[in-house]
């Protein structure tokens, strides 16, 4: 029973890191732009299969494949914004959500008529499979630890991008006031685009993770966006260490709601957000500044 | 000689409310001009027109020459205009340091106007340089928008009511860093409420009533009387 | 001298006999009253249609009636409520659930669970609502979206109702159904053709019923001070408008009449499944765009919207994804382009009001 839990512990966690890695791009979009894309999920799964495509079609590696499509998803958003959403992006909270809905529908119906509804894998070959022992007895599987390391990497890079650099500073002063932020030569169109296009590849690189150890097809992505969504209100508006502790819940509430009864797994991740959000409705670990 | 700075026949509106009437204004290099009036006159309204933050004709706004009426704010600062604006609008999420560089984003000369030089004028920020700037006091918090402002080494300076809501004390202590300024090369606008102040410190003066100009001059050419009835209209 | 006052008693002015300006508060146009006679024309006639209808044509047009219903309600929740939700298919699978509840297991009426229904939809509503306004803007559309998808599970699990596979309403269930034999008399058809007639009644009831309600609603004081409310709460705060209790009651409300067609809608199909109820594509997406098409913020725009909807509908649903996907499309078009939707622009250009809701000051020359 002990090692039982400390497996269903250790596997909630390395959930966790996938799941943080979906909320992360849903944040980052928020912080900066107030913006919800609704069709998060969705883009996810897209880039999926991209790399799927890329894989398989052009035959090219899994890392090869991810790195391209990062930088073709990263163009993408950048384009989505200044040809999309900018157009609509403005006091009213309506808009945005009704087109981002849009967008969700057209890419879930888009990718099943290309893909068709069969459900898909990324191949890793031998990786997929493979487990490290972290202590005598005591294993864990090798994709879903580098998954978890993965979010880890990607917060303390984005940490550094928003503290440490120009661009962060510029990223930070529009989300605080976008007006004044021009008086500093902050195009805000560009630091917009810039925002969604940085959210897309760090979706890349969640679709990467979750593809691996687990089966997609067109119909997944609104899921995605829920945990995705819960993630980051379980962790606490305004601060990225605080969405990875929110995936890392939401991983831990899904697997032991699981172990209960299989059935219950999802059920117990949304049971999860509802008890946060009566509790605790900032969050976790809410940001003091917004 | 031509102006740095040229207005003319400036309508600005925002939705379907006028706030300015075909005013006409212009600085040259190495003034200070002030603008005066009583609040809502339009003096805010008239330096964020020329900031970029109000759109307005083309050929209303000419900056060494060149149409800049309907150019985003954003480029209007890379030309060489910077705004201090009314009510600072400091960043909260950035610390002191990081609103004084966030003023330099658009800038590549770094010259005159850097951290050092800014710390040199303002002393007090060095000293605060890592502080959250939402704790900083009214008039410290002034320091640093008027040091963002210059981290973009402005040729105009554009100051909006920089003495609203602090002691008279601190006012001296900001307005002593407007000669620093002027001798670095800038040419300065000051709106502000206090017509003393204002007259004190600059070479020509224009007073707002209501949306239009009411009088215009040196300080030393018009009677105290004149520019009474051109500020309460009456 | 004379005082002249506005309804309310407000003195207005005070003159002299010489000129004596009368002001009273007009709402109605000529459009708009054209329009009223137009709507008390067609609804005896819509009334009538079962007669002449077939059953393929009275589904179709309990279809729209419903997606129009549902069209209102999201509506006005967003327009003058301020709450944009992508959950309201918690309200119909809720309904749906209900009815099946209150018809398979303690063998009530149908029609009788209609209403029954709808208030345990209105009940989730009241004791969600307080915990979901916590979640701004946005944040509020997806956590109804995850409220919907925990519903969905939970009734999932509740096997009495089928589970995760669902049931169907015994025919026995349903041939009491108030109503049936005397549609089967009237027009001499067999029960289920009867039941789809006097489902078509009740469909034609709640949509003209919403719709006129709603009407009612904006037009009135509460309407009014939601919609100030929108544009500037602080300051609709500060004349007394109780933001959060109207909010919160339009909510529980529009729950009510939400549950209520999603019963209705289940009735007809006889048959209920936890996917099908808490699709957020039948109950939101197409309520969506048929919003979008013809106008947010509009009564007359939803109208618009599910006629053409029912067209697109009629012509391209066999095409499945390629449909869906077309629909998509159109709604991000016109939310770029033309933002207030078919009617919102036409009504814009043209100052068109078939519901009229604004009060104008005229003054009475006569």
């Amino acid at each position: 029973m002990g090692m039982g839990g400390l497996d269903t512990v250790l596997e909630g966690v390395l959930l966790g890191g996938v799941y943080a890695l979906f909320a992360i791009g849903l944040s980052l979009i928020f912080g900066i732009m107030r913006l919800v894309n609704l069709a998060h999920g969705d883009i996810v799964v897209f880039a999926a299969y991209m790399i799927l495509t890329a894989t398989a079609a052009a035959g090219v590696s899994l890392v090869v494949a991810t790195v391209v499509t990062i930088v073709i998803m990263f163009a993408a958003g950048f384009a989505l914004q200044r040809l999309v959403l900018e157009r609509v992006l403005g006091d009213d909270i309506l808009p945005p959500l009704l087109v981002t809905f849009g967008l969700s529908i057209v890419v879930q119906n888009g990718l099943l008529l290309v893909f068709g509804a069969d459900s898909r894998r990324l191949q890793a070959g031998a990786f997929e499979s493979s487990s490290i022992a972290l202590a005598p007895g005591l294993s864990v599987g090798l994709a879903p630890l580098i998954a978890l390391i993965t979010a880890f990497v990607v917060v303390v890079l984005l940490q550094v991008l928003f503290y440490r650099t120009a661009l962060g500073r510029a990223f930070r002063a529009t989300a605080d006031n976008p007006q004044i932020a021009q008086l500093m030569g902050i195009d805000q169109r560009n630091v917009y685009a810039l925002a969604v296009g940085l959210s897309l590849a760090v979706s890349t690189i969640a679709a990467v993770t979750f593809g691996i150890r687990s089966n997609f097809d067109p119909s997944i992505g609104p899921a995605r966006l829920l945990y995705a969504f819960e993630a980051v209100i379980i962790g606490g508006l305004g601060s990225l260490w605080g969405t990875l502790a929110g995936g890392i819940v939401l991983g831990l509430a899904q697997t032991i709601g699981g172990r209960i009864d299989p059935e219950w797994q999802i059920l117990a991740g949304h049971l999860a957000f509802l008890i946060v959000l009566i509790f605790r409705p900032r969050g976790l670990f809410p940001s003091r500044r917004r | 000689m031509t102006a740095l700075v040229s207005v003319k026949a400036l309508d600005a509106f925002y939705g379907d409310f006028q706030a300015l009437f075909g005013i006409d204004l212009e600085l040259r290099r190495g003034e200070t001009v002030a603008v005066i009036g009583a609040n809502g006159a339009g003096k805010s309204t008239l330096l964020k027109s020329l900031a970029g933050l109000v759109r307005n004709r083309p050929d209303a706004v000419q900056l060494n020459g060149r149409d800049i009426g309907d150019a985003p704010a954003a480029s209007i600062v890379k030309l060489g205009l910077a705004l201090v604006p009314e009510g600072r609008h400091l960043f909260p999420s950035l610390s002191v340091e990081e609103n004084l560089l966030i003023g330099g984003y658009g800038d590549r000369r770094r010259s005159p106007w850097n951290l050092r030089a800014v710390y040199d004028v303002f002393p007090v920020l060095r000293e605060r340089r890592s502080s959250d700037v939402t704790i900083l006091s009214g008039g410290q918090q002034q320091m640093v928008a008027i040091g963002r402002a210059l981290m973009s080494n402005p040729s105009i300076l554009l100051c909006d009511e920089i003495s609203l809501g602090l002691a008279p004390i601190i006012v001296e202590d900001i307005y002593r860093s407007i000669p620093l300024i002027r001798a670095n090369g800038a040419s300065i606008v000051i709106v502000e409420q206090d017509v003393a102040r204002a007259l004190r410190h600059c070479d020509r003066f224009y007073c707002i009533q209501e949306g239009r100009v009411t009088l215009a001059g040196r300080p030393s050419e018009v009677d105290q009387e004149a520019v009474r009835m051109a500020y309460f209209g009456t | 001298m004379t005082t002249d006052r506005l309804p309310d008693g407000h003195v207005v002015a005070e003159t002299s006999a010489m000129t004596k300006p009368v002001w009273r508060l007009q709402s109605a146009t000529r459009l708009s009253r054209a329009a009223g006679v137009a709507a008390i024309v067609i609804f005896p006639l819509l009334i009538l249609v079962p007669a002449v209808a077939s059953r393929n044509l009275l589904q179709d047009l309990i279809f729209v009636f419903t997606m129009l219903a549902l069209a209102q309600l999201w509506n006005v929740l967003a327009g003058w409520g301020g709450l944009i939700s992508v959950g309201q298919q918690a309200f119909v699978g809720l309904g749906a659930y209900g009815l099946f509840a209150a018809v398979a297991l303690a063998g009530f009426d149908p029609l009788l669970a209609i209403p029954m229904a709808g208030c345990l939809a209105a009940i989730a509503a009241a004791i969600l609502g307080p915990l979901m306004f916590r979640l701004e803007g946005p944040y509020f559309a997806i956590g109804s979206w995850v409220v919907a998808e925990a519903l969905r599970l939970g009734c999932a699990q509740f096997k009495p109702l089928g589970g995760g596979t669902g049931m169907s309403l015994s025919s026995a269930a349903l041939a009491n159904m108030t109503g049936t034999r005397w549609a089967e008399a009237l027009f001499g058809i067999r029960a289920a053709a009867a039941r789809d007639v006097v489902v078509y009644w009740i469909a034609l009831l709640l949509v003209v019923g919403i719709t006129f309600s709603i009407y009612l609603f904006v037009r009135s004081r509460l309407g009014l001070g939601l919609a100030a409310s929108r544009d500037n709460n602080a300051a609709a705060r500060s004349v007394g408008v109780r933001t959060y209790r109207i909010r919160y009651l339009l909510w529980v409300l529009v729950a009510f009449a939400t549950g209520m067609v999603g019963a209705l809608v289940y009735l007809q199909k006889a048959r209920i499944s936890p996917d099908a109820a808490f699709s957020v594509v039948d109950w939101t997406a197409y309520v969506l765009f048929v919003v979008v098409i013809g106008g947010v913020r509009t009564i007359e725009g939803p109208i618009l919207g599910v006629l053409v909807l029912w067209a697109l509908q009629f012509n391209l649903s066999g095409y499945g994804s390629l449909y869906l996907l077309l629909l998509g499309l159109i709604a991000i078009f016109v939310m770029l382009f033309m933002q207030r939707g078919i009617w919102g622009s036409a009504a814009a250009r043209w100052d068109l009001q078939l519901f009229p809701a604004r009060k104008l000051l005229v003054r009475d020359d006569s």
